[in-house]
């Protein structure tokens, strides 16, 4: 067994997650890792679409940008951006949606456009670019941050992307049939949503992690489920494709 | 067929103090080479529409020359943020910045609903988000057929689109593959254009039946700047320098920094230093 960091196992974890019948919408940074994981372990015929308009998009090593010439060059098709979001995310093509994000609530809302006030702003972020339509469209959602009192906030300055909403039945009332947040990956943990009230719930704890760890990190009380389970351990292959993968990047990018 | 110009000729024709300008280019074809003329030239409260802004618009607001943003995601891709651009949110530095914001969805469709001559968009979209709270031009619509409420923005018509493409034939018809973005749209949309390019050719020689060709006829001007694209790329004639976009992050966190950075490299120099900037990234 490898010894591994908590932003391996993290990624790790969230690599299994996605099946190899998968259609994928892919964010940057760490959900591209994840995703690019997942295809070089247990997932090689996933379809990875990032929206740049890049179809089955096999990268050798992780794009900087959503758009990098890699994920054309390895794409089986490049679409405009416009067909993009018109017919494949919002034609309902995509079975998950793979998203990161600033600040996130405990019904899994996230927040990436301002902490503060939004028109006197603290720190303005970049924005929601896709994730608004990305968090309605895709089949589900899969959530990838490290975890902190700060990011997992109680209240969120503001609503970039809709999860669960208030919870309960908040999506089905909008009309909303996709499913919304079903996990959210942590460096401590795995959170599903309560099948009812559809707060995110802790249900699996990384090797080594207390739940007062847990605790600590998160902005609201947090639940835990009442079977947990522990996150089985990163084997010596994922951690072994992993780390490559990020070696072959930072070589790549001028950055090793 | 469009007219064959300098860079500067062509923005001092095209680009007016005010305008709404759209340099667009998603990662891919980012004309640079013509948003630095736009800076030696001086022009003034421009509304700058992009669906991500990227470096170069980090620079052209931080050398004073927009008064408002119409975007989607304000980041420095894989990096961070766009310190200039916080600055003038945040502390209205070199001057305030009005923001319009909105999703990559709408400012898409936007853009397509543009080139429809369309005076909307219409899709499904902004649904349990707080940005029509805060962003008045986000509409919604109740679709005749079957009652469901879609959002609705209005169509991005600017005064001049900006972008890179790959080559022109000696009519004047421009090649662009790769990804293409919105283009296309956004040339379609606007009143005028100016196309920058890697090379002229006599003629396009064989391609798919489906390159995405813009025809003379829908293009205001064309200038040859090779290069004219970097840091972001060109495919299949230089690579993205993902080393210069995690080197910009230090250079635009401090305005003494930047101020000295854009002096030397913009306002000092020509269109002509892109390709000394690729043949230098090639050999690195």
């Amino acid at each position: 067994m490898a010894d591994y960091k908590p932003n391996e196992i993290m990624t790790i974890a969230a690599a299994r997650a996605l099946r190899n019948n998968d259609v994928c919408f892919v964010g940057i940074g760490m959900p591209s890792a994840a995703s690019n994981l997942a295809r070089l372990t247990h997932a090689p015929d996933i379809t990875l679409i990032y929206e740049s308009g890049t179809i089955a998009t096999k990268p050798d090593v992780l794009p900087l940008s959503i758009g990098d010439g890699e994920l054309c060059e390895t794409a089986l098709t490049t679409t405009t951006v416009v067909e993009m979001f018109r017919y494949w995310l919002q034609g309902g093509r995509m079975t998950v949606g793979f998203l990161g994000g600033a600040q996130i609530d405990r019904f899994a809302n996230l927040n990436t456009t301002v902490v503060g006030d939004y028109h006197k702003p603290k720190v303005r972020l970049p924005g929601g670019g896709g994730a608004p339509e990305i968090a309605s469209a895709c089949g589900e959602i899969f959530i990838i941050m490290s975890q902190s009192p700060r990011a997992f906030a109680k209240k969120l300055d503001f609503v970039t992307s809709m999860g669960h909403g208030e919870g309960g039945d908040h999506r089905a009332r909008l009309g909303l049939k996709t499913k919304g947040p079903t996990k959210l990956i942590t460096d401590l943990c795995v959170f599903e949503p309560d099948p009812v009230s559809k707060e995110m719930t802790v249900s699996s704890i990384h090797p080594g992690v207390t739940q007062e760890e847990i605790k600590a990190q998160t902005g609201w009380p947090v639940r835990f489920a009442a079977t947990l389970t522990e996150t089985p351990k990163p084997t010596a292959n994922e951690i072994a494709v992993l780390r490559d993968l990020h070696a072959r990047t930072a070589r790549a990018h001028g950055t090793a | 067929m469009p007219r064959f110009l300098s860079l500067a000729e062509a923005v001092e024709d095209c680009v007016r103090d005010g305008d709404t300008v759209a340099m667009e280019g998603f990662t891919h074809l980012i004309p640079y080479a013509a948003g630095h003329e736009v800076i030696r030239q001086q022009r003034r409260r421009l509304t700058l529409i992009k669906m991500t802004p990227d470096l170069l618009y980090d620079q052209l607001i931080g050398m004073g020359c927009a008064e408002k943003l119409v975007f989607s995601w304000g980041g420095n891709p894989g990096v961070g943020s766009l310190h200039r651009l916080r600055d003038a949110v945040e502390n209205g530095w070199p001057q305030p910045l009005a923001i319009e914001e909105h999703s990559h969805a709408a400012m898409a469709n936007a853009y397509e609903a543009g080139a429809a001559g369309l005076p909307c968009a219409v899709f499904r979209g902004y649904i349990g988000v707080e940005l029509p709270k805060v962003n008045q031009r986000i509409k919604h619509i109740t679709c005749p057929f079957t009652g469901e409420q879609l959002a609705a923005v209005p169509a991005h018509r600017p005064d001049v689109a900006i972008v890179h493409a790959l080559k022109a034939d000696r009519a004047g018809n421009v090649l662009l593959e790769g990804i293409v973005g919105v283009q296309k749209e956004v040339v379609l949309a606007s009143k005028r254009s100016i196309v920058t390019v890697e090379e002229i050719v006599e003629d396009f020689g064989p391609r798919s039946f489906n390159a995405v060709i813009l025809p003379g006829w829908t293009v205001g001007a064309i200038v040859k700047v090779p290069g004219g694209a970097y840091p972001s790329y060109a495919q299949g004639y230089y690579k993205r320098d993902n080393g210069f976009y995690i080197s910009w992050d230090k250079i635009a966190r401090e305005r003494e920094t930047f101020l000295a950075w854009m002096k030397a490299n913009v306002l000092e120099q020509g269109p002509e230093v892109f390709a000394k900037h690729v043949q230098r990234a090639r050999a690195a």
